[in-house]
């Protein structure tokens, strides 16, 4: 199915609850009301006509000049041959969004890396530890403002560059 | 040490915790498993990854288009070839760039040598990890040929930084083409050398069969890609089903899991499928070597290459199933965002679900037999 006929019968079923679908770009997206992403997803998923069975990403981006952070999801259908993008506008100070680990498994790790380098915080999740960086990290630095800390542990993580060294 | 609890037998039975890695040879890289066992049984398995995160998605935002394509080899240093050319493919799409005829049939055959190397290390450990030492040597022997080819191409024997936008660095010439016909003729016969040592042993066998059985839904829930999926018999293979490159015009099969020895979507089924796909992957390497036509092997791309504003998800097929760099352009000179996609991710997530209740030495087993590689995890 097109990524139009898919936003047309979400339009239907969900009124107010999708809106502004990009068709005439590489990959259509659509974006969804935070609140109804679990509903959504829950429909697309089972739906027979839809059976996005498969969420092949999750992932996250930063836009601090509209004071947003977007997650950005891909469905993919094996029994269709079909895909699409959801994409979910959060606020960048209070970023919270309903878990989707109930409708795929693999929502957990997935979300788990969107929440340990964003800050997104996934409500409902089973498990929201970070998962790439130490429990005591501070920071999510795949934020376009993020500053490394200065020291870790004792050990500094800034370093003179190598070439003023060798001048020296 | 937790709970102490008297069984039937008038045996005490108490819950050990033991940590596994992360230097643990069979744990392929730098990977660790906290591992609560009641005698050698597994009751829970919690993965604990990225001791190799080297921040590459993060890099991409401050390297230009071009700059970043070395970048990307390290993403899986055993395939490098495909992470290069899924990043160049959504650069060439973004900036509406022509790939050279000659380019996409060097790349097809760089990948395809790629995934050689990378399936003899894959089987080759996974015989070494569960206590056949000779086929190891066997499949390295072949795959150091590989990388002196590889060398022969690019330059480089691991991180090879051959695929550019617009098409690849070095073309691949005569005497080198030569060459790698010359190391399918003589690789052919040594798949059925291995398959007689390895595949077809009998405790090897027994070792696999019916251990950790992915069903397909689980298969899908967790998404699972490339030979994992196959695995569990679902035919899906992004080179035939979303083509890219010249693929459509090749002609291979798919091999998915049959329940050869026990279960479909057991250990032995993933194993399997990947020593099939090392002989597809000879089939289009030959046809490719014989349809490659004359012309430049990379087409003329701007030195400063600015994409318009737009996003693009491109997938390949490489040897751990589905790799996705998801590039978004805000128009100036350097990324906005590169996200990469890999299968080693989604794979160590369900390794959690499958680790309860198996043997510990199955554990084993279980981590060979998904082929999880953890800088590609890590990225």
């Amino acid at each position: 199915m097109e990524a139009k006929e898919t936003y047309a019968s979400l339009e239907k079923l969900f009124p107010g609850k999708v809106r502004d679908f990009k068709g005439d770009v590489f990959e259509p997206y659509l974006n969804v009301e935070k609140e109804d992403i679990v509903e959504i997803c829950h429909f697309l998923r089972t739906a027979q006509s839809f059976r996005f069975e498969v969420l092949s990403d999750l992932t996250a981006i930063d836009w601090p000049k509209e004071e947003k952070i977007q997650v950005v999801y891909h469905l993919f259908s094996y029994a269709h041959n079909h895909q699409i993008i959801l994409k979910v506008d959060l606020p960048r100070d209070n970023p919270k969004i309903a878990t989707v680990e109930g409708q795929w498994k693999v929502a957990n790790w997935f979300e788990r890396e969107v929440y340990d380098l964003f800050g997104v915080i996934f409500e409902g999740h089973s498990d929201l530890r970070r998962i790439m960086l130490p429990e005591d990290w501070v920071g999510f630095p795949l934020r376009k403002d993020y500053v490394e800390q200065e020291e870790y542990d004792g050990i500094s993580t800034q370093r003179a560059p190598l070439v003023e060294k060798l001048l020296r | 040490m937790s709970e102490t609890a008297a069984t039937d037998t008038g045996f005490y039975a108490e819950e050990m915790t033991i940590s596994v890695g992360p230097q643990h040879p069979s744990t392929h890289g730098v990977l660790r498993f906290v591992v609560k066992t009641d005698g050698e049984m597994i009751n829970e398995a919690i993965p604990d990854v990225v001791y190799l995160h080297r921040s590459i998605e993060k890099i991409g935002e401050k390297v230009t288009y071009h700059g970043y394509v070395p970048y990307t080899d390290r993403a899986d240093y055993l395939a490098a070839m495909f992470a290069n050319q899924a990043f160049c493919m959504a650069a060439e799409k973004l900036g509406n760039t022509e790939v050279s005829r000659r380019g996409e049939f060097c790349r097809v055959i760089a990948c395809e040598l790629n995934r050689l190397a990378s399936h003899l290390i894959s089987v080759g450990t996974f015989g070494q990890d569960i206590g056949a030492m000779t086929p190891f040597v066997h499949a390295l022997r072949e795959r150091e040929t590989i990388n002196n080819l590889m060398e022969e191409i690019c330059g480089a024997r691991l991180t090879y930084n051959y695929i550019r936008i617009g098409g690849v660095g070095y073309d691949i010439v005569p005497t080198t083409m030569a060459k790698i016909a010359e190391f399918l003729d003589h690789f052919e016969p040594i798949v059925e050398e291995f398959n007689r040592l390895l595949s077809g042993n009998k405790i090897f066998i027994e070792r696999l069969a019916n251990v950790a059985v992915v069903s397909k839904e689980d298969a899908l829930s967790y998404n699972l890609v490339g030979p994992n999926l196959r695995g569990s018999g679902i035919k899906w293979d992004i080179r035939r089903d979303m083509p890219y490159s010249v693929y459509p015009e090749l002609d291979f099969e798919i091999p998915v899991g049959t329940a050869e020895v026990g279960t479909l979507g057991d250990s032995f089924d993933r194993f399997w499928v990947r020593i099939r796909e090392m002989q597809e992957s000879v089939k289009i390497m030959r046809q490719a070597m014989k349809m490659i036509p004359k012309g430049p092997a990379i087409s003329k791309v701007p030195k400063k290459f600015r994409p318009p504003v737009g996003e693009y998800y491109a997938r390949v097929e490489a040897p751990r199933g589905d790799m996705g760099f998801y590039v978004i352009s805000d128009g100036s000179e350097y990324p906005y965002r590169v996200r990469i996609r890999t299968g080693s991710f989604t794979a160590m997530s369900i390794i959690d679900k499958l680790a309860k209740g198996i043997m510990m030495a199955d554990l084993i087993a279980l981590i060979g037999s998904l082929d999880v590689d953890a800088p590609e995890i890590d990225r």
